[in-house]
């Protein structure tokens, strides 16, 4: 109930933000927030649930930049919405293109894995700049400038953006709250184990890849349309996956909210830092300052060490009480003696 | 008593060593079967093959009557053929109600449904009480002594009545009193019609519970009968001992 109470609030504040008549240049970053926010909470699905942290994710995001690319070259735009109306069709594109190599790239683990997936980021990196009479090369691919009026520019992007996040968010909220997530969480924690209880192991994690890699290239869709120039440099870019991996870590890993919060933070951060420290790049290192600190303070991301933190006060405050249960005892120090503790006192009672 | 598992000629090689060599072995339905031999005569081996963690080179496996060689291990538990691991592998972050949910044996339909639905819940309960953990039902696995996690385990893998239920050194690394409670575990389960196969070094634990005794030397099966006539075996007590 307080889970739909929080997502409602948040929904309605996002969706009446741009009704307050902000700049353009806030607009411009809380789109790219949103974007970010989106892409997280995308990777989490994989990098976070199932515990295999792609670093090819980027190649999604410039597959999907490319799918609007290409299709104006086939089309005039005409009301400027119609790169909206077929961004599913760029998901759907990235997840079947995107099942086979989970299929594969899946059969290997953790470290193993994030080295196969950047090779894929690299391979599609190379292909748009080689791929000249698709993709333009290196000349770049442009697109026609959206028809929107001045004043309201950013508002389809806006809520372009918006959309992909709250569908990467239900999507998550759902199968937190399904089998489809619990059978992510087996994965996570032992993948040999949880093949031998009968969990379809393949198949949620290429679902899961299938599902990220989706809402990563709707995610590229829009950027592309928005900047309206595509550079393979920037359509494919390892700072994409990072700025991902980042946020989700920083936020927590596994979380609904985490790679929100992480994008909430660290997209503004940047911008800032960017602007304070002008234009050298001085601004990266100040944005790895950040990121170093937080991830000193709290190594498994802001909600993950929250919630231990409430769980632990709760549970102190448990046992405390008048009427504590065994239930909420502190777990047991040693490992033989303390299970010597469960049988006894039960078996005398049957 | 008709076979429940029957290995044919097992064989698995890793590099030069012949882990399992030409080994067959029958699990007669009903039984508590055990497995003994020393280190290294190719015990767990012949587990994971037979529970579809290792690819045979060679051989053949029948469960229920149907040849199932080289399935993997998520299509045999959805058969009815279960194991324990020997360092009691739960999920950690999980609670203990869920650990039990999640090895239900879902088929791909079910993926849909509320993660611990009442029906969960009340099957994980009954199985809870059966293993009197009731009271641990929210704590997470990894706040559980290492004894309970071994009961958690076997618990767990009750969750989609199984046939067959493979025991990899249930009483390894846990107290007396824990073994007790493992031991009255597996006979109440056998009496209800699940068949155990077990590794086990606690000889009195084997030939207090289990008949027949199979006994693996170098990979083969030197010797199968009653627990009374595998203690007299000059062949095994040679495997054993060593001349």
């Amino acid at each position: 109930m307080r889970a739909i109470v929080r997502g409602g609030v948040f929904v309605v504040v996002f969706m009446t933000l741009p009704l307050f008549g902000f700049e353009h240049w806030v607009l411009n970053l809380l789109i790219f927030t949103l974007m970010y926010a989106a892409m997280s909470s995308a990777w989490n699905l994989v990098g976070g649930f199932a515990g295999y942290p792609s670093l090819g994710h980027a190649a999604f995001f410039g597959l999907g930049a490319y799918f609007i690319g290409l299709w104006f070259q086939h089309h005039d735009v005409t009301t400027g919405y119609e790169p909206f109306l077929i961004l599913p069709l760029a998901g759907l594109v990235a997840a079947a293109v995107g099942a086979p190599i989970a299929y594969v790239a899946m059969r290997t683990r953790a470290d193993v894995f994030a080295i196969v997936t950047i090779t894929l980021l690299f391979v599609a990196q190379t292909l748009a700049f080689n791929l000249d009479g698709v993709t333009g090369g290196a000349q770049g691919l442009a697109m026609p400038t959206p028809p929107f009026e001045l004043a309201r520019f950013e508002w389809p992007f806006y809520y372009a953006m918006l959309w992909i996040l709250l569908t990467s968010m239900l999507i998550t909220y759902l199968s937190m709250r399904s089998k489809v997530g619990m059978s992510l969480d087996a994965v996570r924690a032992d993948e040999d184990k949880a093949l031998g209880v009968g969990v379809h192991v393949t198949g949620v994690k290429v679902l899961s890849f299938s599902v990220s890699v989706a809402l990563v290239a709707m995610a590229g869709g829009v950027w592309a349309y928005y900047e309206s120039f595509i550079y393979p440099q920037f359509a494919i870019d390892p700072i994409i996956t990072i700025g991902m991996v980042l946020m989700t870590f920083l936020g927590g890993r596994g979380t609904l909210w985490g790679p929100v919060i992480g994008a909430f933070i660290l997209v503004p951060g940047q911008q800032y830092l960017a602007y304070r420290l002008g234009g050298s790049q001085f601004y990266l290192i100040a944005y790895a300052g950040v990121f170093l600190l937080i991830m000193l303070l709290m190594p498994r991301g802001i909600l993950p060490t929250i919630a231990d933190r409430m769980r632990r006060r709760r549970a102190v405050a448990a046992s405390s009480g008048p009427d504590a249960t065994d239930g909420a005892s502190p777990p047991s120090a040693g490992g033989g003696g303390g299970g010597a503790g469960v049988p006894v006192p039960s078996g005398g009672a049957a | 008593m008709t076979a429940l598992l029957e290995v044919t000629s097992a064989q698995k090689a890793f590099g030069g060593v012949r882990a399992v060599d030409d080994c067959s072995l029958t699990v007669e339905e009903g039984s508590i079967t055990a497995l003994i031999g020393p280190n290294g005569s190719g015990k767990t081996t012949l587990f994971n093959l037979i529970t579809g963690y290792l690819k045979a080179d060679g051989g053949q496996f029948r469960f229920r009557g149907q040849d199932v060689t080289g399935s993997d291990p998520g299509h045999l538990y959805r058969r009815g053929l279960t194991r324990t691991f020997q360092q009691a592998r739960v999920f950690p972050h999980m609670s203990v109600t869920e650990n039990l949910v999640v090895a239900g044996g879902y088929r791909w339909r079910d993926l849909v449904l509320p993660r611990v639905s009442g029906h969960d819940r009340h099957r994980a309960a009954e199985l809870l009480e059966e293993f009197r953990m009731t009271h641990v039902a929210d704590l997470l696995a990894s706040e559980l002594s290492y004894g309970q996690r071994k009961l958690l385990e076997f618990a767990a893998v009750l969750m989609s009545k199984p046939r067959l239920v493979l025991l990899d050194e249930p009483t390894a690394g846990v107290n007396p009193i824990m073994i007790d409670t493992m031991e009255r575990h597996v006979r109440e389960r056998n009496s209800a019609g699940v068949t155990f196969l077990v590794v086990e070094h606690d000889m009195q634990f084997v030939m207090r519970l289990c008949d027949p005794v199979v006994v693996l030397n170098n990979g083969k099966e030197i010797y199968a009968g009653s627990p009374a006539d595998v203690q007299q075996n000059p062949l095994v007590l040679d495997a054993y001992l060593g001349t």
